[in-house]
Order: C-alpha cells, then sequence, then structure tokens
C-alpha cells in the first residue's frame, strides 16, 4: 500500500487547491545559467508551482515552441548533470513546489537511483516524464521514486479511458495532468464545446487527486477557464515566448504572471 | 498461411514476449497521448492478421500487385569472385522498388480493418514514403508522408514519385532534417490526430508491437528463400543470410524464419560513414548503448548526457541513429553478427554488382554486399544476399561518387 509521504505538492494543494497555476520553462534557456534565476522570479511573481523541463533532442510530445527551447538549451551546453549543479541551492531560494519535466532517455543514462538521490538533495518535489510507460512506472520506478519523496505526475488525454483514468488515480498522489486537447503542447484559441464535455466528465469522475490544465493555456482567459473545471493550470508555450524576446526577466515574468492570474 | 510461417510464429526463442520486450529491448515507452492509438494496435493487430481473410487479401496482393515471389537468383559471376555459391533475394524487384511495399501492403490492410481514413508516414531514402503512397492510392486513403529536408533534397525523384500518387510530402525541418526527424513529427501528427489516422511505420522499430508487425509482414521475405532454396539446393536452410540494417526491416524479413535455426548464420551490415570512428558514422551497434527513442528501448547512438547523436551515411535509407529492438537482442545474445561498411566499401560494392550481375543496387542494399568481403566463405557455403531495393533512386549518388 501506499504509505503517504506528504512534499510541498501536497501541503500547496491542502491549503490552497483553486487557481493553483503552474509554469513550465527549459533549463538553461533563454541563457546556460537563467535556471534557478527564472524560477525565484516565477516564485516572486506569484507562481504556484515551478517546472523545469530538462532538454532533449527528440522531445516528440512538444510543439515547435518547446522543441526550439530545447534545442536552444542543448547548444548552450544544458545537461541533466548540470542542472543539479544549478538547482545545489534551489531550496535556499525558493520554497514553492518543484517538478522536473523531461523525456526518460536522459534519466536512464544518468541512472535512475542517482536521479533519484540528485533530485532530494536538490529539493525536488515531483517528476513528470511523458514518455515513461505505466507499466515500467509500477514495476521498476515507483519504489525508487516514493523513497525519494518524489510524485510522479500522469498525464491524461480526452481518450484516455476511465478504467485508466482511475488507475492513475489510484498510483499517484501529487496531482492528474490533464492534457487539454488531442495536441502536442503549444498555445492554442480558446476551448471548445467538446473540450468543456471533457473537462466536466473527468471533473465528475471525483479523483482523489487534483487536477492541472495543461496545453493551451496561454492567458487569463484560458486560465480562468481551465481553473473553472479543475485545481488550476500549466503554461509552457506561451511563457518560452516570452522568455524568446525578454529584455527584463525580472519584470516581464512578473507582468506575465500578474496578467495570468489577474 | 502457409506451413513455414505456422511453425515459425509458434517457435518463441527470439520473439516478442507478452510485454513487447525481445530481452531487455522492446516495450513502448509512449506519452499518454499516444496510449489509445497503440493500444488499439496492440489488441488487434495479431487478432486481425492471422484471419484467413487477412491473410488472403495480403497473399494476393502481394502475388498480383508486388509481384511476389520474388526471385531468388544465383548470381555465377559473383559467386566466382568470392569463391562461394552467392544468391540475391531480388526485393528490388518488389513493385516501388524495394522490399517495404511488403509492409505497407500489411499495414493497409490493417488499417482499413480498424476503420482508419487517413495514413501518415516517415521516409528516409522515401523508399518507405513512396510505398505507402503507393498503397494509399491503391486504397483510396489520404496520405501524408513526412521526410527531412535533407533527405527530400538527396532523394528527390521519390518525393516526385509520392506526389504523382497524391500524396502530401511535409519537410521536417527540425534537427538533422534526415529519418529520426521525420519520425518526431510523423509520431506529433499522430498525437494530433489519434481518432482516424494509422502510422505507418516503416522499419521494425518504434513502440511494441510494431516491431512484431513490421517483422510480422517482412517475413514474407525468409519464408519465401526457404522454399526457393528447397527446390534450387534440395534444402531450406543457408549456411549465411546477410542484409543491411538502418532500423532493420528488410534484415528482420531475411533473418525471421531462420532464427532458431543455429546453424544459419546471419549477417547485419550497418553503415559506417566515413569509419566508425570517424564521427560521421551510422553504425549503431558499434557505437550505440541501451537507451529509448521513439518509443522502445533499444541500442542507440547517443551522448554520455543521453541525447541522441546525428548519424551519417552516404545511404538516406540506414541514417538512422537506432535499430530496431529485435535486433539489438540478436546483437547481444550473438545470434546475428554485425558488420559494418563504409560509404566508399559500399559505393563499391554497388558498382561492383552491376558489372558483375546486371544489377545496380540500392545503396543500402549495397552496404549488404560489401560485406561479401568480410566474413569468410567456403566454396561450399550457400549464402543468400537480401538485396533490398534496387538503385534507380540512387543515381545522383552514384554519379556524384563518379567512380566507375
Amino acid at each position: 500500500m501506499n504509505t503517504k509521504t506528504s512534499n510541498r505538492i501536497n501541503e500547496l494543494f491542502e491549503s490552497n487547491g483553486r487557481e493553483v497555476l503552474s509554469v513550465y520553462y527549459t533549463a538553461g534557456f533563454p541563457e546556460l545559467n537563467d535556471t534557478l534565476r527564472i524560477a525565484q522570479y516565477l516564485e516572486e511573481a506569484g507562481a504556484d508551482i515551478i517546472e523545469i523541463g530538462m532538454p532533449f533532442s527528440d522531445p516528440v510530445a512538444d510543439g515547435p515552441t518547446i522543441q526550439e527551447s530545447n534545442k536552444k538549451a542543448l547548444d548552450n551546453g544544458m545537461s541533466v548533470r548540470l542542472l543539479f549543479d544549478q538547482l545545489a541551492e534551489l531550496r535556499e531560494k525558493i520554497s514553492i513546489p518543484v517538478i522536473l519535466m523531461g523525456y526518460i532517455n536522459p534519466v536512464l543514462q544518468f541512472g535512475i537511483n542517482k536521479f533519484c538521490s540528485e533530485c532530494e538533495r536538490c529539493g525536488v518535489d515531483g517528476l513528470i516524464i511523458p514518455d515513461l510507460p505505466m507499466a515500467e512506472y509500477l514495476a521498476l520506478y515507483k519504489n525508487i521514486f516514493a523513497e525519494h519523496g518524489l510524485k510522479n505526475v500522469f498525464l491524461i488525454t480526452p481518450q484516455t479511458s476511465e478504467s485508466r483514468i482511475r488507475l492513475i488515480d489510484e498510483h499517484t498522489d501529487g496531482f492528474i495532468y490533464m492534457v487539454s486537447s488531442a495536441s502536442v503542447t503549444g498555445a492554442k484559441d480558446l476551448f471548445g464545446e467538446q473540450q468543456r464535455k471533457y473537462f466536466e466528465r473527468i471533473q465528475s469522475m471525483q479523483l482523489k487527486n487534483p487536477l492541472l490544465i495543461g496545453f493551451g493555456i496561454s492567458n487569463h482567459e484560458t486560465f480562468k477557464v481551465a481553473s473553472s473545471y479543475s485545481n488550476g493550470a500549466i503554461i509552457g508555450s506561451a511563457f518560452i515566448k516570452l522568455l524568446q524576446t525578454a529584455t527584463d526577466l525580472k519584470a516581464q515574468i512578473k507582468q506575465f504572471v500578474k496578467d495570468i492570474k489577474a | 498461411m502457409s506451413d513455414i510461417l505456422k511453425n515459425t510464429i509458434e517457435k518463441k526463442r527470439y520473439a516478442v514476449d507478452e510485454q513487447g520486450y525481445y530481452g531487455q529491448f522492446g516495450g513502448a515507452y509512449i506519452p499518454e497521448m499516444l496510449y489509445p492509438n497503440v493500444e488499439e494496435l496492440r489488441e488487434n493487430y495479431l487478432q486481425i492478421i492471422e484471419t484467413d481473410e487477412f491473410q488472403n487479401e495480403f497473399r494476393k496482393l502481394l502475388k498480383d500487385y508486388v509481384g511476389r515471389p520474388t526471385p531468388l537468383f544465383h548470381a555465377q559471376r559473383l559467386s566466382e569472385k568470392y569463391n562461394t555459391k552467392i544468391y540475391l533475394k531480388r526485393e528490388d524487384l518488389c513493385h516501388t522498388g524495394a522490399h517495404k511495399v511488403n509492409n505497407t501492403i500489411g499495414q493497409i490492410i490493417l488499417a482499413k480493418k480498424l476503420g482508419k481514413n487517413k495514413i501518415i508516414a516517415e521516409t528516409g531514402a522515401g523508399q518507405h514514403g513512396v510505398a505507402t503512397a503507393t498503397v494509399c492510392a491503391l486504397m483510396g486513403l489520404e496520405c501524408i508522408v513526412y521526410m527531412g529536408k535533407v533527405d527530400m533534397a538527396r532523394q528527390k525523384p521519390n518525393v516526385e514519385r509520392m506526389r504523382i500518387l497524391g500524396a502530401e510530402v511535409v519537410p521536417a525541418t527540425c534537427g538533422s532534417q534526415t529519418l529520426k526527424d521525420a519520425t518526431n513529427e510523423a509520431m506529433r501528427h499522430w498525437i494530433n490526430n489519434p481518432l482516424d489516422t494509422h502510422y505507418i511505420i516503416g522499419s521494425v522499430v518504434g513502440p511494441h508491437p510494431y516491431p512484431d508487425m513490421v517483422t510480422r509482414f517482412q517475413s514474407v521475405i525468409s519464408e519465401e528463400i526457404r522454399l526457393q532454396l528447397e527446390q534450387e539446393e534440395g534444402r531450406q536452410l543457408p549456411d549465411h543470410v546477410i542484409a543491411c540494417v538502418g532500423g532493420g526491416s528488410n534484415a528482420a524479413g531475411a533473418f525471421y524464419h531462420f532464427l532458431d535455426d543455429e546453424a544459419v548464420n546471419l549477417i547485419a551490415v550497418e553503415a559506417a560513414g566515413k569509419g566508425v570512428d570517424s564521427g560521421e558514422s551510422a553504425a549503431t551497434t558499434a557505437l550505440g548503448k541501451a537507451g529509448v527513442l521513439h518509443g522502445s528501448k533499444t541500442l542507440l547512438m547517443q551522448t554520455e548526457d543521453g541525447q541522441v547523436i546525428e548519424p551519417y551515411s552516404i545511404s538516406a535509407g540506414l541514417d538512422y541513429p537506432g535499430i530496431g529492438p529485435m535486433h539489438a537482442h540478436l546483437f547481444e545474445t550473438g545470434r546475428v553478427k554485425f558488420e559494418n561498411a563504409s560509404d566508399e566499401e559500399a559505393m563499391q560494392a554497388g558498382v561492383e554488382l552491376s558489372r558483375l550481375e546486371g544489377i545496380i543496387p540500392a545503396i543500402e542494399s549495397a552496404h549488404a554486399l560489401a560485406a561479401l568481403d568480410k566474413v569468410k566463405f567456403a566454396p561450399n557455403d550457400v549464402v543468400v544476399v537480401n538485396l533490398s531495393g534496387r538503385g534507380d533512386k540512387d543515381l545522383d549518388t552514384y554519379i556524384k561518387w563518379g567512380k566507375y
């Protein structure tokens, strides 16, 4: 059975389960050593969760914006090893939950035990590894993640069956990442009728885990709509676009978060 | 289904297991967005392809449309040169010019049975793209082919063939703009269009059940070799089978029905590019280690940090940083011996075959021929080289190379 150990993610949803804003960005982007200071600016600006992407050469679940930031970060010299060096002082500077998101291969090459130890040492709270299959997770990873206090965040989509959602709900105790539509990452227009029906369907399932909606959240309006069906939302591509052109990171991140949450 | 096919499917030593693994390799490392698509296939593929109805349609098209069985040709002058008995399995005579069509015929029948009306595919050299565009035209299905921008430039005739056949060819502009990037784009397209679209993967790569499914469709190659050898030589088993490996579909097909016959020496030939240690190579077993790409765990050319390395080969069809998970397992267990051939060696072997036998091979297949110089054969040995494709598409490359 799960011996649930509470971490920052659980505490967040227990204290404030509404309109949670999680912001994704890619480590080592736009400049190699921006990783930690962007996290600081996001916390200061009022973000609730920070998702730091570990860049990969072949990010198949990502749209063009995040592909580009992955490529730039790798060109800058980013690596998993360097990320943990950059995050060494994470918990001296940041108190909100931090999640690492990335593809399984760089994690495997780093070594799964070493990777989880480093996460724990730096104060990372959770992982999103979209191409780690559930069966492998349960057989090989779940215990290791738990030993290091890491919550594994699963994705669900409009095509995920109810029984599979129940299974995911059973094996998670952080939150569930609800992909808004059948798509790769990237900002789109406002949600349509079909998506709202899907949100309602999931909402009515009364899952034990909190839900955050991601993919297609780009502004205050989409954030509000998403939050009305869930515990909040995740913004990625829209934030990466800001970082691509930002001249004053601190001020512009502050404005960005303020505009979203308003 | 022929008895040979039935018998070998029942043998299990190197076959995929229930979880989709070959030893430690394989599996289905896919994002949740792809799970329903892949799961639908996994649940249905065996059930569908083992029905008589499917097999009848598949076999009929292979015979009347593809032109199977392809000949097993005793190449006498080549045999003299290497002082052994060499047969060429003439996949180059398949409709569309390569073995790739065996798989696209199988998958398009399957896609129709699953109720899909749109087809996507990735292509490197363009052979799989052409084979996909061809069967889509045949069946009246919409077809989009992703192709690296670099490959589009070096395989122009195939791009135009696909367009004539009515397919849309979409350039992959990320990364090295070759096969790996085309595969990424096709997977993204599938994520964005999960309901009505079937993704025809062209090699024995990708998440389970693709490696097994493509292997089964291509296994008609070794099935025929056995029957043809029995007629020619009075025995079904050759001493050696040689095939080139990029992702590995023609090799998988040529080896499949010999895997459990350990007396048969199976030789896979990878593209060494400008040399295994030159930094410009696609020799995965020599340079790679276990990793995850495009949905399966396999041998992969990658940096210490787990980033996939851009491969290089003069042959667009072999320019891939991984190999199918079955091949990774066959390499690890030692069942298949892996050789490699450089650009130069392959080009020379291609011209040699042209001069000795009047057959201009695809540069992919020329890599397999180059191994004739690397393996010791006895004069009485029976050697089968899988001639996976014809060289028409490669004329520009032959001309640029120029040493003929």
